[in-house]
């Protein structure tokens, strides 16, 4: 049942941070529909390489969906046509025989391009670093069962806690707020016993780091939640909402 | 003339890590603050030792190679984590969690090292609850539980099918609170190149900066390596693509010994191989095997029809499957260890009974249990791990059975370590995948978490102090000092080396090469032949790389072909060793199987007589043969029979 297609790219290539970008025209043929998008792109490397050129430079690690390193802005969307995927997990199979296939970096304020197809994205871990844990120390921690968690509690915490940080909601929302990932953390944690003893200091100081950074406001248009990878919900962002309301009435 | 000494505590089993730990040397605060501690890797092991670390009060730098900590591959690992809280009362305990592990990685672990890891296995979950990991508990709140290979009780923890990206966020969130709190400076997209040696001692590292290609010059009281396994040898396996053996070798260069390499383990549940295009395996984790059966059609004729797409898996009438898990061994079934699994699959496929378009997939089948448990249930337990198979396959799980195939998936073998986890180079440690120490000849389900965890919150902050103890007078070293410029002159002339190549093939092409030589000859059997055969094929591969290799760019830029080209420079010679120990390990253990040593029901047959010992690989020299040095392994508590899961 293996089909094959030909297919035109349109792919960003940029020699550094402070290079002048451009799009390059590449055509690849028989291209088999049950290839990934980055198998594709290993395939057009080793023909750039072949010919002397330089290959696209782009982020990519476990290719199964889940480390967060692939990125890549495809025809206009995070992550590209299918839903709930990452960049990873598309398959040549979504696009048609003689497609042109625009393949971009992450474009937003708070993610400078590296080199090509990779941006810097350490604003995540610096918002992290900000708050987004419990301040608990390695041993002398009490037994696991001491706290009983209600399941569905439990499990809103960990549809949080699926988050990636590939920063698709980023590179979606046309102000380049962060506001769905923060809000991701923040949920998890103010969702845990655990959590909730430093919840407003944590929601404060996180907010605090993400404007710093100069990721933009939210405005609702939930176009966050659309492109996500992972579902990560809008009520989050609700959640996050209500917890910085509390710490600045705490103030 | 290195000497081998484990240094394992005195007393019973149950009271060594006790013993070590009242007789071990502290620092006090204010001389901690003066010792300098270089982690390499920010995976469980990594992340969670540089975290804990920095809350003793040492000045901790930590390198990883991606643009974050959270990417290390431990985020990919998706069943669980064994501790032995026998919280479902099933008859659990730490002996037992010891004596299955022992067993699991059929009598080739250090009884010692696997006692203190089942003994701190209920502390990392207590942790990893109070830092927020959102486990899956009950609807009392309490913790819920399931099974995995190799054990008869339920004492695996888990968070959906996403338990090592919760257990690794919650590392790298306590690591994040250090780099916050100033106590740990990290250093991302920067790879370890080289490790510093002043006085016969491990003193830091240099390192290349992966976005401009500079290498950089770094100080350290003493170094861990918590780098991963070496499965990406394979080219094809379910590592990250960025997943290497290069500290590990570059470790080993420097005279770390290096151990039992020829233990790969081959998981049993991955998505088939499907073209030649493919650039990686994808896992589908252990657990599935709780509710999912295996089987392959019983009539050959079955079985063809298949693969020419004749017949589907669900026309077959229940009678004419054969469950030759089961079938085989009724007391675990389809819970096997992994390695069993693994074989028990290539024996059908070999004798004929594969399906997929190959004839290398067997089945694994959730009928029964949605017959029994409903959708929803199967929904709830695995509904993210069926989305990945459709996303890849373009089939749908609940309807049709998944196919499988083995695939190389995890290293029990690596760096020698002793008790306190440190190699035999002074000042060097290594923890986690890297290091050698706790699985034996195989990893059941479910440990590696635990391992990578053990080694990091628990193990290594007392053993690396203990050695810290000792050098409280050294002050901080200049990285102007030779041994560093020797170092970086080193690892600068190796990257002109392999830029000076400018042959016609590409890194990929060649990694390909070797990864079908070790799969055809060190994978799921190995004879002598073949694995002589292996090594001749693995060196012409080397003479090729080395004369032919095509690296476009320059190596003082973001180089992602140098950068692969580097680490295939090592796979190959990492291969290599991996041949060279499984040839000369003749006897059938764990994930290393000899055609030629096997009961006649086709189970590895173990010589415990000649090989119960670990082959610790000493380097001699650039294209010197290796010297072997023997570890003997004293089972004071374990009785040593072959094992049986019927």
């Amino acid at each position: 049942m293996e089909n094959s297609i030909n297919i035109k790219l349109k792919v960003w290539r940029q020699a550094g941070p402070k290079a002048k970008g451009r799009f390059e025209t590449y055509e690849l043929s028989n291209i088999s529909t049950d290839s990934s998008f980055l198998e594709m792109l290993d395939i057009l490397n080793e023909q750039l390489i072949n010919k002397g050129e330089e290959p696209v430079a782009f982020d990519h690690d476990c290719r199964e969906g889940i480390c967060g390193m692939c990125s890549l802005y495809i025809n206009g969307r995070p992550h590209g046509p299918d839903d709930d995927v990452t960049t990873c997990q598309l398959h040549m199979r979504k696009f048609k025989d003689g497609q042109t296939i625009t393949i971009e970096p992450w474009r937003s304020a708070g993610f400078p391009v590296i080199k090509d197809l990779i941006v810097d994205r350490t604003a995540f871990d610096q918002i992290i670093a900000a708050g987004g844990y419990v301040s608990v120390n390695t041993g002398g921690i009490p037994d696991a069962n001491a706290i009983p968690i209600p399941k569905p509690d439990a499990d809103e915490a960990m549809d949080a806690a699926s988050c990636i940080g590939c920063g698709a909601c980023v590179a979606a929302c046309k102000n380049g707020s962060a506001m769905l990932f923060v809000s991701a953390k923040v949920s998890q944690m103010a969702l845990l016993p655990q959590g909730r003893v430093e919840g407003a200091r944590r929601a404060k100081n996180m907010v605090a780091k993400m404007d710093e950074l100069g990721f933009g406001n939210c405005t609702n248009t939930g176009a966050c939640e659309v492109e996500c990878p992972k579902g990560i919900s809008l009520a989050n962002i609700a959640r996050l909402n209500r917890e910085f309301l509390k710490a600045k009435a705490q103030d | 003339m290195v000497k081998i000494d484990a240094k394992i505590p005195e007393g019973p089993i149950a009271q060594k890590w006790e013993n070590y730990k009242a007789n071990q040397k502290l620092v006090n605060p204010a001389n901690k603050r003066k010792l300098d501690i270089i982690v390499v890797g920010t995976g469980l092991a990594g992340a969670s030792a540089a975290a804990s670390f920095g809350e003793m009060g040492f000045n901790v730098k930590v390198f990883t190679i991606q643009d974050s900590p959270r990417r290390a591959h431990s985020i990919a690992a998706q069943g669980g984590i064994n501790a032995a809280k026998n919280y479902p009362n099933d008859g659990d305990s730490i002996y037992r969690l010891f004596y299955d592990t022992v067993k699991g990685g059929d009598y080739r672990a250090r009884e010692a090292n696997v006692h203190r890891l089942a003994e701190v296995s209920n502390s990392i979950i207590d942790q990893c609850v109070a830092q927020g990991v959102p486990f899956a508990r009950e609807y009392g709140g309490l913790l819920d539980n399931r099974s995995f290979g190799g054990a008869q009780v339920s004492r695996t923890f888990y968070a959906k099918g996403q338990t090592g990206q919760q257990l690794l966020l919650g590392a790298y969130q306590a690591l994040m609170r250090q780099v916050n709190a100033g106590s740990v400076k990290l250093h991302t997209r920067n790879e370890m190149v080289e490790i510093v040696m002043v006085d016969g001692k491990a003193r830091g590292i240099i390192s290349r900066n992966l976005v401009t290609g500079k290498l950089e010059r770094h100080f350290g009281h003493a170094v861990v390596l918590a780098t991963g396994g070496y499965g990406n040898t394979f080219f094809l396996s379910t590592n990250a693509m960025g997943s290497n053996g290069s500290a590990a070798w570059k470790a080993y260069k420097k005279g770390a010994m290096f151990a039992n390499p020829c233990f790969a383990q081959i998981h049993p549940t991955c998505i088939p191989v499907h073209g030649e295009f493919q650039s990686k395996l994808t896992l589908m984790s252990e657990s599935l095997r709780n509710d999912g059966r295996i089987w392959v059609p019983k009539k050959k004729e079955d079985a063809e029809a298949i693969r020419a797409g004749k017949l589907k898996p669900t026309e077959i009438a229940e009678e004419d499957r054969d469950y030759y898990l089961e079938r085989r061994y009724p007391a675990f079934g389809n819970l096997v260890p992994r390695d069993v699994a693994s074989r028990a699959a290539k024996e059908r496929c070999d004798a004929g009974f594969g399906v997929g378009t190959t004839g290398l997939a067997v089945y694994l089948d959730f009928k029964s249990s949605i017959e029994r448990l409903g959708r929803d249930a199967i929904e709830a337990r695995y509904g993210n791990l069926f989305q990945m198979y459709e996303k890849i396959v373009d089939d749908n799980p609940y309807e049709t059975p998944m196919m499988i195939y083995p695939a190389i998936h995890y290293t029990m073998g690596g760096i020698w370590v002793d008790y306190e986890l440190q190699t035999t180079v002074p000042g060097l440690f290594s923890a986690g995948e890297a290091n050698f120490s706790d699985h034996g000849a195989n990893r059941l389900g479910a440990s590696a978490l635990m391992q990578g965890l053990a080694d990091g919150y628990f193990v290594l902050p007392y053993t690396v102090q203990n050695y810290l103890a000792d050098d409280i007078a050294t002050p901080r070293m200049t990285t102007e000092e030779k041994e560093f410029e020797e170092a970086e002159k080193a690892a600068k002339s190796h990257f002109e080396k392999l830029m000076d190549i400018k042959g016609n093939r590409s890194v990929d092409s060649i990694h390909k090469e070797l990864g079908l030589v070790m799969w055809d000859f060190v994978g799921m059997a190995r004879n002598k032949e073949g694995l002589e055969q292996a090594i001749e094929k693995i060196q012409a591969i080397k003479k090729e790389f080395w004369s032919n290799v095509r690296i476009p760019g320059s190596e003082e830029d973001m180089n992602v072909e140098l950068e692969k080209a580097a680490r295939l420079a090592d796979f190959i010679e990492i291969g290599e060793l991996m041949a060279r120990d499984a040839l000369h390990r003749e006897e059938s253990c764990g994930g290393h199987f000899r055609e030629e040593y096997q009961t006649e029901e086709g189970e590895a047959l173990r010589q415990d007589d000649k090989f119960a010992y670990t082959g610790c690989w000493l380097f001699k020299g650039e294209d010197q043969e290796p010297e072997l040095h023997k570890e003997e392994l004293k089972f004071e508590v374990v009785k040593l029979v072959q094992r049986n899961y019927k």
